[in-house]
């Protein structure tokens, strides 16, 4: 499996408040998440992508990350025009996704 | 579950007249057919066999393309009727009026593919929207599955002919022709929306049942606790791959970890290139443009002599930096090494800018000063272009694009510096100022 840079995730799991209903486990598309006897738990957090549907799907606010698009063409738009970085895919033929 | 009818109720009364078809819209009656049609589009013959979403669905053929609605059905007069309906005919959506829905195909046809192919080209994918709302896939009934989607075409396309063979209802969400990732992305894939589109379609009343099937990859936008205190409907999520939705379900909703993992392999990658290539054609052709003005400008004037020997040499390699940032690098991204797009891309681009410059004899034909510039500026395009590929990848996080950035857009804009003094430099040398 793929990995991207080493130590930059801002995945942040917090298993005292996990109830180990095992949505994040459900929903990760990169198998962050795994059961461990009865709560979650982070497998390899370099594998974390930051699409945030852990943290949208705890119903018990154990886990936060910084989600966001990680597309260089939205970054850079946002730095030039001093805006949020959006994906620019419903606004121009720009190769973000 | 099969029912019996006795006798044709509800909405199953032949027409009155040839122009009149009854109450049911079928598509031979609104295309103006002066064939009775109702008796056998909309009503399920007396005595035969019938499932309960049979009555609203005439037989394919008739079909125009592969729309149909459903609003065959009249409130029902008597108590009988309105149990027919109920249970045969019609279901009642939260007004009190017919679901209304369309079916599709599960098959997709030779223009889908095309479509698609032009999809993945270019700006095409942009326009290819489909209506939101609810869809039937086969002969839905009140204990099918709903699966949502988003309603960018070539997502729709894909979830209804992954669905062949099923019976399923498809609700669709308005994510403004978007994709389903990006869209979650977004938040326009989200919450919200499926909330809305539940509404919208009365779904409480289409199903028995109280589950959804939402795409794996639309977690980002969605909250399924929050979806199920506001609507009642549990969010179950499928596979990532719609191709392996089947499976899924027959394996009551439980998806294998190979089903739940986001993959990315070559054909993943191929697939993303043209939509990399396009946007770098675009600075491609004001390089080349610039790189041959540059070059003819002489003392002599301008000079097709030079616009040949190093401009053809320039916009070649220039080519070479796009192929290599836009294609070589997405393709071959496991095997370069450092984890880093902008250093796959910076390896990708030398890799092909010194083979170039050295196994073709350039370097000798090139000023060295263009030679010098070659080696910075070629490489480090490829970088750029290759970094612009983690809008693509399925697995680059914000803070890892960032990080390049912090270290790449320095490195950028120096590159950009001497390369221009080299340029420079190149000029100057020869109108014998330096």
């Amino acid at each position: 499996m793929m990995r991207y840079l080493k130590g930059v995730s801002t995945l942040a799991f917090d298993r005292e408040k996990c109830t180990g209903c095992m949505r994040c486990v459900e929903v990760c598309p990169h198998r962050v998440f795994k059961a461990d006897g009865k709560k979650a738990a982070v497998t390899d957090k370099d594998l974390c992508m930051e699409c945030g549907a852990c943290e949208r799907n705890c119903a018990f606010g154990a886990i936060k990350v910084g989600a966001g698009v990680g597309c260089a063409s939205a970054l850079i738009n946002g730095m030039l025009t001093g805006s949020d970085p959006v994906c620019g895919c419903s606004t121009d033929d720009s190769g973000c996704c | 579950m099969k029912i019996r009818y006795k006798k044709p109720t509800g909405c199953c009364e032949g027409p009155k007249d040839p122009t009149s078809a009854g109450s049911c819209s079928s598509p031979a009656a609104s295309a103006g057919s002066k064939e009775p049609t109702a008796a056998t589009s909309c009503c399920a013959p007396i005595d035969a066999p019938v499932s309960k979403t049979s009555c609203p669905q005439p037989s394919r053929t008739e079909l125009p393309k592969e729309i149909k609605k459903t609003d065959c059905c009249q409130p029902p007069q008597t108590k009988l009727e309105a149990e027919v309906k109920k249970t045969g005919c019609c279901t009642p959506s939260d007004q009190g009026r017919p679901a209304r829905y369309k079916t599709v195909s599960t098959h997709l046809s030779f223009s889908d593919r095309l479509r698609h192919i032009r999809c993945r080209l270019g700006a095409f994918r942009l326009s290819y929207k489909i209506n939101p709302g609810l869809y039937a896939v086969g002969r839905p009934s009140d204990a099918s599955e709903v699966f949502i989607s988003a309603n960018y075409g070539l997502s729709f396309d894909i979830l209804r002919s992954s669905l062949a063979g099923s019976d399923a209802w498809i609700l669709v969400l308005d994510t403004k022709g978007i994709n389903v990732w990006c869209a979650a992305g977004k938040g326009t894939f989200g919450t919200d929306e499926i909330i809305r589109q539940i509404g919208l379609a009365g779904l409480g009343k289409v199903v028995t049942h109280r589950r959804i099937i939402v795409p794996q990859l639309g977690g980002p936008g969605v909250s399924g606790h929050e979806v199920r205190r506001a609507t009642g409907f549990k969010v179950v999520y499928g596979p990532v791959k719609a191709s392996d939705i089947k499976a899924f379900v027959d394996a009551g909703y439980n998806a294998t970890e190979e089903m739940r993992t986001i993959r990315f392999n070559l054909a993943d990658r191929i697939v993303l290139t043209p939509m990399e290539i396009r946007p770098a054609l675009k600075n491609y052709a004001l390089f080349s443009l610039l790189a041959l003005i540059t070059v003819s400008i002489t003392p002599e004037g301008l000079s097709y002599q030079a616009a040949w020997t190093y401009g053809s040499r320039l916009v070649m390699l220039g080519g070479l930096a796009v192929v290599s940032g836009a294609f070589i690098t997405p393709a071959l991204l496991p095997y370069i090494p450092s984890r880093s797009f902008a250093v796959k891309g910076f390896l990708t681009g030398l890799a092909t800018t010194i083979p170039a410059l050295w196994l073709t004899g350039w370097a000798e034909i090139l000023h060295p000063m263009l030679t010098f510039f070659s080696m910075i500026f070629f490489p480090l395009a490829s970088s750029y272009i290759a970094l612009q590929f983690t809008g693509s990848s399925t697995y680059t996080g914000i803070s890892g694009v960032k990080k390049e950035l912090r270290y790449g857009v320095p490195v950028y804009i120096t590159g950009a510096v001497v390369s221009i003094v080299a340029v420079a430099a190149y000029k100057l040398f020869e109108w014998g100022i330096l």
